[in-house]
C-alpha cells in the first residue's frame, strides 16, 4: 500500500518565496540601473557589480566559513542591497569605496544580526551612511564620469541641486538668483537630473519600479506616498510662507534620494512596520525628519538618516499600530 | 458589483475542474460503515445490534446529549458488526456495520420527485423535524442544525444567511445542487426562515458561479422574493460565517461572539437542501453529495453518496488510485482534512475527495520570516500571523491573548501566502486550543 503524506490544512501552498519577491524587486530597480548606464557608462556597471558581488561573496563567506549555516545567498536578498547601495553612490565613486560599503551593508548590517529578515536597519543604508560619514569628500562629489554613450556634458556639475541650494542660501541668495544662475529645471530632474546618485539619474525609471512593484504587489503605496506627501506638505508650508529661503514642493520631491528612498529603502520588508497604520506613521516620520535634515541640519539631504533613525523605531510602532481587528470599532447589528 | 468582506482574504486559483460534472449516484457499496461521530458534540448512542434488519433511513443511533445528532441507516441490510474503526484521521470512532441487501427505504420517505412547496409546518414542529431527521450543518462544522435553529434566551435572529459562496478552491457540490436543486434550496431555506422567525434571508454566491445566480435570482423574482441572492466576489474565506455576514449585512461579529450576536444565523445551501428533504420529504440525511476531482486524475466527478462510503470505493469508482496522486483530502484544500486511512468512510458532512499530487501540496523547508506582512494583510480576521507564531514558540499565552489568537478562524490564509514557507498555522493552532482552555476555565462574570 502507498504511503499517503498527511498533513495539517491548508494543503496548497501560494507561488511567491521570498526569492520570487527580492527578484522582483532586483527587476524593478533595472529601468533606473540602464538610465544610470547610459549616462554613466561603465562607472555605472563597474558599482553594480562590484556591490553585487561582494554583498553575495561576503554573505557566502560567512555562513560557510564563520557562522557555518544554511547559505542562503540564491535569495536575491543580498543581491538586492549590493545593487541597492551601489545606485546610492555618487557615479564617480572608486571601485573600492564600493566594496567597502557592501562589506559593511552585509558583514555588519545584516549578518551580525542573524542574516536575512533579522536586521534592525536596512543593511544598504548603513552602508550608504558608514561610507557618507567616512569618505565625506567621496562622498559629496558628484561631478559626472565621461559615459561610453555620450560625453559628460554637465561634467562640470560637482554637486547636487540640493547642496547647491543649500550653499547659496549660505551665502545669502535668494531662490529665484539659485534657480536661475544653475539652470534647473523639472524636466532635467524628472528625466536627467543634474547631480545625483547613480540610480536616481531619472525619477521616471524609479517610478516605472514602483508601478511594477505594485501591480506585483511586493509592495503597498502607504509607506512612499506617506513619505512624498509628507515631504510635499512639510515644505509647502515653508515655500509659502517665504519662497525666497524655501524651495518648492516638486523640487524637493525630486531631489535629494526622496523616490529612491522612499520606493526601495523605505519599503524594505525587514526594517518597516507591519500594519498600514504603522506604515503611515513610520512614512510621515522619515519625511518630517528629511526635512528637518534639509532645512535646518548640516546634510543637504536627509532621508538616508531618517529612514534609519525610524527603522529603530519599528519595534515600537509594530507594538502601537495594530492591523484593524475584525470586529472592532463596527456596528454590531 | 459585487460584494465581498472587508479585512483580507486571499485569492487562490479556484480550480474548480469538476464543474460541469453533473450530479450522478454513486453506485451502492457492499458495506455502510457508519459513524456514531459525524457532528460537532457528543457520539450518538448506537439503537441497534448486530443481526438487526435496517432500512435505508432507519433510525439507527440516537442524538446523545445537547449537542449531538440522530443518525439513521444509509442503506438497507443486516448489521453485521458495531464496533471501534478508525475515521480518516486514524481516530478510533465507533461504527454501525451495515451489510448492504438491496435498496430498501423506510416507508415513510417520500420518494417522488415532485418539489413540495407548501409548508405545513409550526417553528417548532420544523425544529423537532430537522432534530428527528439527525440534520448537521454541512458547511464543514457539521454543528447539529436543530441548535442552531433555537438561539439562546434573549437572542433574536433578524436575517437568514445561507452560505453558497463555495470559497474552497475544487469544490463544486454546492455549485452542482444550486444549479439542479435550486427551487428545494429556496424551499429549505424558507423553512429555516420560518422556524427562526425571520422576514429576510441572504443567499451569497461568489460571481465565478454565474449559472447559479442567474438560476436562484430567477426563482427568487418569482416566488420567493423575502429571499436575496447576493453575488459576492470570489475570495477566500468568503464562505467562513463571520466574512459573509460582513459581506452580505456589513456586520461584524465581535471577538468570541457568535453570529447570533448581529442577529444573524448563517446555514449552508447543502443544510438547505438536508432541511428540505427532511421537512418535506420526510428524509433523514443519510446522503449527500460530494465532488471526487484532483488534477491528477482523468475524470473529474459529482456524486450523490450515501453516509458510510469508504474512501477506497470513491477512489476505485473513478477508476483507481491515480500514480501520481500522494496526498487525499476530504473537503477543500485550504481547510480540508487529509486522510490517512483511505478504509475510513464518509460522514454526512464529507463535501469532496481531493487528490493532490507532491508537487501540488508539498511544504517548502521553512526560511527566515523576512516581515513582508503579507500574512496580516491575509488574515481575515486582522491578526498578526508572524506575531502569533513567535509567541506561540515561545510559549506566551498571555500575549497571544492579548493579541487575539482566539479569534483565529483557520482558514490558513497565513500559511498559504508565507514566502517563507513558516507552518504559522500549525503553531497558532497549537496555541489558540490551550488559549481557549483557560478563557473558558475562568468563572464566568
Amino acid at each position: 500500500m502507498k504511503k499517503l503524506i498527511v498533513s495539517p490544512a491548508p494543503h496548497l501552498h501560494g507561488k511567491e518565496t521570498t526569492k520570487s519577491l527580492m527578484r522582483d524587486v532586483v527587476i524593478a530597480l533595472v529601468p533606473s540601473l540602464l538610465v544610470s548606464v547610459y549616462y554613466f557608462g561603465f562607472s555605472a556597471i563597474k558599482l553594480a557589480l562590484v556591490g553585487i558581488a561582494t554583498a553575495v561573496l561576503v554573505e557566502y563567506v560567512i555562513q560557510r566559513y564563520i557562522v557555518k549555516t544554511k547559505i542562503t545567498v540564491n535569495d536575491y536578498s543580498a543581491a538586492l542591497t549590493g545593487l541597492l547601495l551601489s545606485l546610492n553612490l555618487p557615479p564617480n565613486s572608486p571601485w573600492w569605496i564600493m566594496f567597502i560599503g557592501s562589506v559593511v551593508a552585509i558583514g555588519i548590517a545584516k549578518m551580525t544580526f542573524g542574516g536575512v529578515g533579522q536586521n534592525l536597519f536596512n543593511p544598504a543604508l548603513v552602508g550608504r551612511v558608514f561610507l557618507l560619514v567616512s569618505f565625506p569628500v567621496i562622498m559629496t562629489d558628484y561631478s559626472i564620469p565621461t559615459s561610453w554613450f555620450r560625453e559628460g556634458i554637465d561634467a562640470g556639475s560637482g554637486a547636487t541641486a540640493l547642496s547647491i541650494v543649500k550653499e547659496g542660501l549660505a551665502k545669502g541668495m535668494t531662490m529665484d538668483q539659485i534657480f536661475s544662475q544653475n539652470e534647473f529645471s523639472y524636466a532635467q530632474m524628472l528625466f536627467s537630473k543634474i547631480g545625483g546618485s547613480v540610480g536616481e539619474v531619472s525619477a521616471f525609471a524609479l517610478i516605472l519600479g514602483f508601478i511594477y512593484l505594485l501591480i506585483r504587489k511586493v509592495i503597498k503605496p502607504h509607506i512612499p506616498l506617506a513619505i512624498v506627501g509628507t515631504v510635499v506638505v512639510f515644505s509647502g508650508i515653508f515655500w509659502l510662507i517665504d519662497p525666497t529661503h524655501y524651495t518648492d514642493p516638486m523640487f524637493n520631491v525630486l531631489t535629494g534620494g526622496i523616490l529612491i528612498g522612499s520606493i526601495f529603502m523605505a519599503t524594505d520588508y525587514v526594517t518597516s512596520p507591519m500594519s498600514n497604520k504603522g506604515m503611515i506613521v513610520y512614512g510621515v516620520g522619515i519625511g518630517v525628519i528629511t526635512m528637518l535634515i534639509r532645512n535646518w541640519g548640516a546634510y543637504p539631504e536627509g532621508i538616508s538618516f531618517a529612514i534609519l533613525i525610524l527603522n529603530a523605531c519599528v519595534p515600537l510602532i509594530n507594538m502601537y499600530f495594530k492591523p484593524v481587528r475584525f470586529g472592532k470599532g463596527v456596528k454590531h447589528g | 458589483m459585487s460584494k465581498t468582506f472587508s479585512v483580507g482574504g486571499i485569492h487562490p486559483k479556484d480550480n474548480k475542474i469538476s464543474v460541469g460534472a453533473a450530479i450522478e449516484n454513486f453506485p451502492l457499496m457492499e458495506t455502510a460503515y457508519i459513524s456514531m461521530s459525524q457532528h460537532l458534540g457528543a457520539p450518538a448512542e448506537p439503537l441497534v445490534a448486530k443481526g438487526d434488519k435496517v432500512k435505508a433511513g432507519q433510525l439507527i443511533a440516537k442524538a446523545n446529549g445537547f449537542i449531538s445528532a440522530n443518525i439513521h441507516s444509509s442503506v438497507s441490510g443486516t448489521v453485521s458488526a458495531i464496533e471501534l474503526l478508525p475515521d480518516l484521521a486514524g481516530n478510533l470512532v465507533q461504527h454501525v456495520v451495515v451489510k448492504v441487501e438491496g435498496d430498501e427505504w423506510d416507508e415513510k420517505i417520500d420518494r417522488s420527485p415532485e418539489i413540495v412547496r407548501e409548508i405545513k409546518l409550526s417553528p417548532s414542529e420544523i425544529i423537532t423535524k430537522i432534530a428527528d431527521c439527525g440534520i448537521v450543518g454541512l458547511g464543514g462544522a457539521a454543528f447539529p442544525t436543530h441548535i442552531k435553529l433555537s438561539p439562546p434566551p434573549g437572542k433574536k435572529a433578524e436575517y437568514l444567511v445561507m452560505n453558497g459562496a463555495e470559497c474552497e478552491p475544487y469544490l463544486t457540490s454546492d455549485y452542482r445542487i444550486m444549479l439542479e436543486n435550486p427551487e428545494e434550496i429556496l424551499i429549505g431555506t424558507r423553512i429555516m426562515m420560518i422556524a427562526l422567525g425571520v422576514k429576510k434571508a441572504y443567499v451569497g454566491i461568489e460571481d465565478n458561479k454565474p449559472k447559479a445566480i442567474r438560476k436562484m435570482k430567477e426563482l427568487c423574482s418569482k416566488q420567493y422574493r423575502d429571499i436575496k441572492i447576493v453575488s459576492l466576489q470570489k475570495k477566500y474565506p468568503q464562505g467562513g460565517e463571520k466574512q459573509l455576514i460582513d459581506a452580505i449585512l456589513g456586520r461584524q461579529v465581535p471577538s468570541m461572539g457568535l453570529p447570533i450576536d448581529t442577529g444573524v444565523v448563517v446555514q449552508n445551501v447543502g443544510t438547505a437542501l438536508a432541511v428540505y428533504e427532511a421537512v418535506q420529504k420526510n428524509k433523514p440525511l443519510f446522503e449527500g453529495v460530494v465532488t471526487v476531482t484532483g488534477k491528477c486524475m482523468t475524470e473529474q466527478r459529482n456524486f450523490r453518496m450515501r453516509v458510510g462510503t469508504t474512501f477506497e470505493s470513491m477512489l476505485f469508482a473513478v477508476g483507481g488510485f491515480p500514480k501520481d496522486a500522494e496526498k487525499l483530502v476530504s473537503g477543500g484544500p485550504m481547510m480540508g482534512k487529509a486522510v490517512a486511512r483511505i478504509e475510513a468512510a464518509s460522514v454526512k458532512s464529507t463535501s469532496a475527495l481531493l487528490l493532490l499530487t507532491e508537487e501540488e501540496t508539498k511544504r517548502k523547508p521553512e526560511a527566515n520570516c523576512i516581515r513582508c506582512a503579507k500574512c496580516v494583510d491575509a488574515c481575515p480576521m486582522g491578526l498578526e500571523p508572524f506575531l502569533l507564531n513567535r509567541l506561540s514558540r515561545a510559549g506566551r499565552i498571555d500575549d497571544l491573548e492579548v493579541n487575539m489568537v482566539q479569534d483565529c478562524i483557520e482558514c490558513g490564509s497565513c500559511l498559504y501566502v508565507c514566502p517563507a514557507n513558516i507552518p504559522l498555522l500549525d503553531t497558532i493552532r497549537l496555541s489558540k486550543a490551550s488559549v481557549l482552555k483557560i478563557m473558558r476555565s475562568r468563572p464566568k462574570k
